[in-house]
């Protein structure tokens, strides 16, 4: 009887073994499925003139030259916003605000707040605020500005775990040779807390890369080549979502667009993991 | 302690990088806001419908080419935005594919060209006609299979337009019917997405823009115009105006329009457009 | 010397300003957010109240008919469809990776949690479209319906349940492990009776991070879902969500339906602060902080 009831033990922990196994297959082969299918259809449509010439016939030939600047404008405008704030918000609530206090609390739950707002949400908003009460109509710098909205709480949160976590003995060191805070921000903490500031900023780069929702009522649906930041510029994501809705046969060129989108977005990922893998081994022989 | 000191030399020497790529980053955003106050004056934007859209941009190319300095914006998002955007200032000029209603006294309107409103099915599809009761009790969820309209036994796919667009207007006030009645099985946005769909389902039937339809036709896509009250869906049928469903396509400006607006639309209405709009099969008026 | 000193002094003083302001400017932007959608939603609200987005006979704007009630149950939907079937994938996910692979599989297997998260949703939707939904519509056409929804939906967060899950079992401590051992319980029974318990708030907070990203998503589920508006009775049936509502009329809309679209917007942010407030509550009276597990 004992016996019975320990094989029946035995068999139930194998038995879950297998179910857990299963789901990581599961995952596993999915993901090799998703993206097996967008290097397939995709991969084989890339070439050079694919990549730097001007979309035509509505994105079935040509390429996405002007797509691409479009999206590097697009990200080079959220960037211009997101890093001198946050890197200014993110050394306040680190530096310079009593922890916990009422003030840096208010901000704190703001940006959680803020982070998760729907980028939809934010759409709507770019379009009410940037593109109709600023006037900037529908363009490259609202479409960047909405998404510097959007990635500012994440760049933010990410900043200032990198400089709480920076060893207090530096502080101590600095104030000890007589730097005032903002030097010894400037020259001490800002550099020992790159790497994050970095994998922040990367995150920040693959969120908004990857944003189609935020943009296709703040930077709209023009694929020409943008003349200055006031043009409506169409990015990426915008692209794809065009090319596999509405345009009959454009699914070759969704697929290689969808191809160069995921190829920079794993680019930028991978950074971002190594440079936090790096930074927290060099924190464990720094202490 | 030793490597304390290289690792923050190297943080030290990684965080100058970040330095040079903010301020490179701060260049680059002036120079793309330098050109912003020369292209200024001589831009238009144009936004609205999605099936005056392609011809806009057509007679937009020829326009830039024959006009130098000048830049043209079209943007896709159906007929109410084109009104929406001229009034409130997003846009130079809209795009609508309707005649204007009586509560829009506040635009002014220039007819383009003419395009009637197609039924089109997959193009393996044997049907070639509905007649107009056929195709209400479609749209009303009564008929659910081709059989019943001698097709083959397939159940049907209805596709409706999302609200806003003036196609799902035009074709509601022709079938005397309210949205609310409609029982589609997909909604879907553009022309050209409605055709996608269409093309892509055996059993599939929808309204689009006959000049989108032609258009797609001609280069393949599977898909099928039907014949409305005995008269082929045609750019030949809405011209010599037998079609029953046609409609005008016009452009709109807020009051009177500025002068590099004016100097566009007389542009697009003259007979220098005329092989674009026989191009996209829409109809010159 | 104390020159210098004050002029630092003054230097140090002039950035807190700085960049308290700055703070103060984010803290604003929540404001501002909120602002702009209540303005923009105001003239629909005024005139007839915010119920009628829920006593009217569903979405008809060209009758203005505004009820918003079938998108949000079809939001609902998929959303919880989503989260039923990615919670045990991403726990069992998290399982693996802690206790069952050997660390090169585990390390490999991370890697592909996060490539899987870092894919954009349009291209899950392209994906859907092009290969979903054409196997669904070989069952029931035209196959775009809130079964497909819900399983791009389930792809898209099943890396948030198992990478949060993954963080709230590690935090387990290890005399846990170790009396569990001792006990001479199987893997089986001590996972499922000993440390799942223990992480069990951090676990269901990932999945509430996780629910709301489910019910924020657009693009995916604006190519997949069929965007039909009504109240879903069955898996095939093609359904419109809240967000894939905004995205599909938007650009289309003006005056009580543009601002039906962006109270719409207000809604989905309420429901998913909502959801973030709870799962913060739920961590916080557990003791365990999990930042940012999007």
């Amino acid at each position: 009887m004992p016996s019975r009831s320990a094989s029946n033990i035995r068999l139930a922990d194998q038995c879950f073994s297998v179910l857990i196994m299963a789901c990581a297959a599961f995952v596993t082969i999915t993901l090799i499925w998703v993206l097996g299918d967008i290097v397939i259809k995709g991969a084989s449509h890339i070439t050079w003139s694919f990549i730097t010439s001007e979309p035509s016939d509505a994105g079935r030939s040509g390429g996405i030259g002007t797509i691409l600047v479009s999206t590097l404008l697009i990200l080079c405008v959220a960037l211009g916003a997101a890093i001198p704030i946050g890197l200014g918000v993110a050394v306040w609530l680190s530096e310079f605000t009593v922890q916990h206090s009422r003030f840096s609390n208010t901000v704190g739950t703001t940006l959680d707040v803020l982070a998760g707002i729907p980028s939809i949400v934010y759409g709507l908003f770019g379009n009410a605020f940037f593109s109709l009460y600023l006037g900037l109509g529908f363009s490259i710098l609202s479409g960047g500005l909405t998404l510097a909205c959007m990635i500012l709480p994440i760049f933010i949160r990410t900043c200032e775990s990198g400089l709480s976590a920076v060893n207090n003995d530096w502080r101590k060191g600095a104030q000890a040779l007589g730097m005032s805070r903002s030097a010894a921000i400037w020259h001490v903490l800002l550099p020992a807390a790159a790497p994050a500031i970095i994998a922040g900023l990367i995150l920040g780069i693959g969120r908004a890369t990857a944003e189609t929702a935020a943009l296709i009522f703040t930077s709209g649906y023009v694929d020409r080549m943008p003349g200055s930041l006031l043009d409506s510029g169409r990015a990426l994501a915008v692209h794809i979502y065009d090319l596999s809705m509405n345009v009959t046969g454009g699914d070759n060129a969704a697929y290689a667009s969808a191809f160069v989108l995921i190829t920079l977005i794993i680019l930028l990922n991978t950074t971002a993991q190594s440079l936090i893998d790096r930074w927290f081994s060099q924190r464990i022989y720094a202490s | 302690m030793l490597f304390s000191i290289t690792s923050a030399h190297s943080m030290a020497l990684l965080f100058r990088r970040l330095k040079v790529a903010t301020c490179s980053l701060a260049a680059i955003l002036l120079i793309g806001w330098q050109p912003f106050a020369f292209a200024e004056k001589s831009r238009l934007t144009i936004t609205g419908s999605s099936t005056v859209a392609p011809l806009t941009l057509e007679i937009a190319k020829l326009y830039e080419k024959t006009h130098a300095g000048t830049r043209i914006d079209v943007q896709t998002g159906g007929s109410s935005r084109g009104i929406n955007d001229a009034r409130n200032g997003l846009a130079d000029i809209g795009m609508v594919s309707r005649a204007l209603k009586p509560t829009e006294k506040d635009l002014n309107g220039f007819t383009i060209a003419l395009d009637g409103i197609g039924m089109i099915v997959h193009n393996s599809n044997p049907v070639t006609a509905l007649t107009d009761a056929q195709i209400k009790d479609i749209y009303l969820g009564k008929i659910t299979n081709w059989q019943s309209v001698g097709g083959p036994d397939l159940a049907i796919t209805v596709v409706n337009k999302a609200e806003g667009r003036s196609t799902l207007e035009l074709f509601l006030k022709h079938f005397g019917v309210r949205n609310s009645q409609i029982k589609p099985s997909v909604v879907i946005g553009d022309n050209q997405q409605g055709i996608k769909t269409v093309s892509g389902v055996k059993g599939a039937i929808g309204y689009v823009s006959i000049g989108t339809a032609e258009y797609e036709e001609k280069r393949g896509t599977p898909i099928k115009r039907l014949t409305m009250q005995g008269h082929e869906a045609s750019a030949a049928n809405v011209a010599n105006g037998q079609y029953p469903l046609s409609r005008t396509l016009n452009l709109v400006t807020k009051g009177a329009p500025s002068k590099q607006a004016q100097h566009f639309i007389t542009f697009a209405q003259s007979d220098a457009v005329k092989h674009l709009i026989e191009k996209q099969f829409f109809v010159a008026p | 010397m104390a020159k210098a000193s004050t002029r630092s002094n003054r230097t140090d003083t002039y950035l807190s300003r700085i960049l308290g302001a700055m703070g103060l400017l984010c803290a604003l932007l929540l404001v501002l957010v909120v602002f702009f959608l209540l303005k923009e939603a105001w003239p629909v609200v005024q005139s007839g109240g915010w119920l009628r987005f829920f006593h009217a006979q569903g979405w008809y704007p060209l009758e203005q008919l505004f009820g918003m009630l079938p998108m949000i149950w079809a939001s609902i939907a998929m959303a919880l469809g989503a989260i039923l079937l990615a919670l045990p994938i991403g726990v069992a996910s998290a399982l693996f990776l802690l206790f069952y692979a050997p660390p090169s599989v585990a390390k490999i297997y991370r890697l592909l949690l996060n490539l899987l998260a870092g894919i954009p949703s349009v291209v899950f939707g392209l994906w859907g479209l092009t290969e979903l939904v054409p196997i669904i519509a070989t069952w029931h056409a035209p196959g775009t319906s809130l079964l497909a929804a819900i399983l791009v939906l389930t792809l898209m967060i099943i890396p948030t349940v198992a990478l949060t899950s993954v963080a709230a079992l590690s935090a387990v401590p290890k005399e846990l492990h170790a009396g569990a051992q001792a006990l001479g319980l199987t893997r089986k029974t001590r996972i499922m009776s000993v440390i799942i318990p223990a992480a069990k708030a951090g676990i269901i907070s990932g999945a509430l991070l996780a629910t709301a990203r489910a019910l924020g998503e657009t693009m995916a589920v604006l190519m997949v879902a069929g965007n039909v508006v009504q109240t879903p009775s069955s898996l095939f049936d093609p359904v419109r969500a809240l967000t894939a509502n905004i995205a599909l009329e938007m650009a289309y809309a003006m005056s009580d339906h543009r601002a039906s679209l962006f109270a719409a917007g207000l809604l989905l942010t309420l429901i998913v602060w909502g959801l973030a407030l709870i799962a913060s509550r739920i961590v916080k009276s557990n003791g365990k902080v999990l930042a940012y597990a999007k």
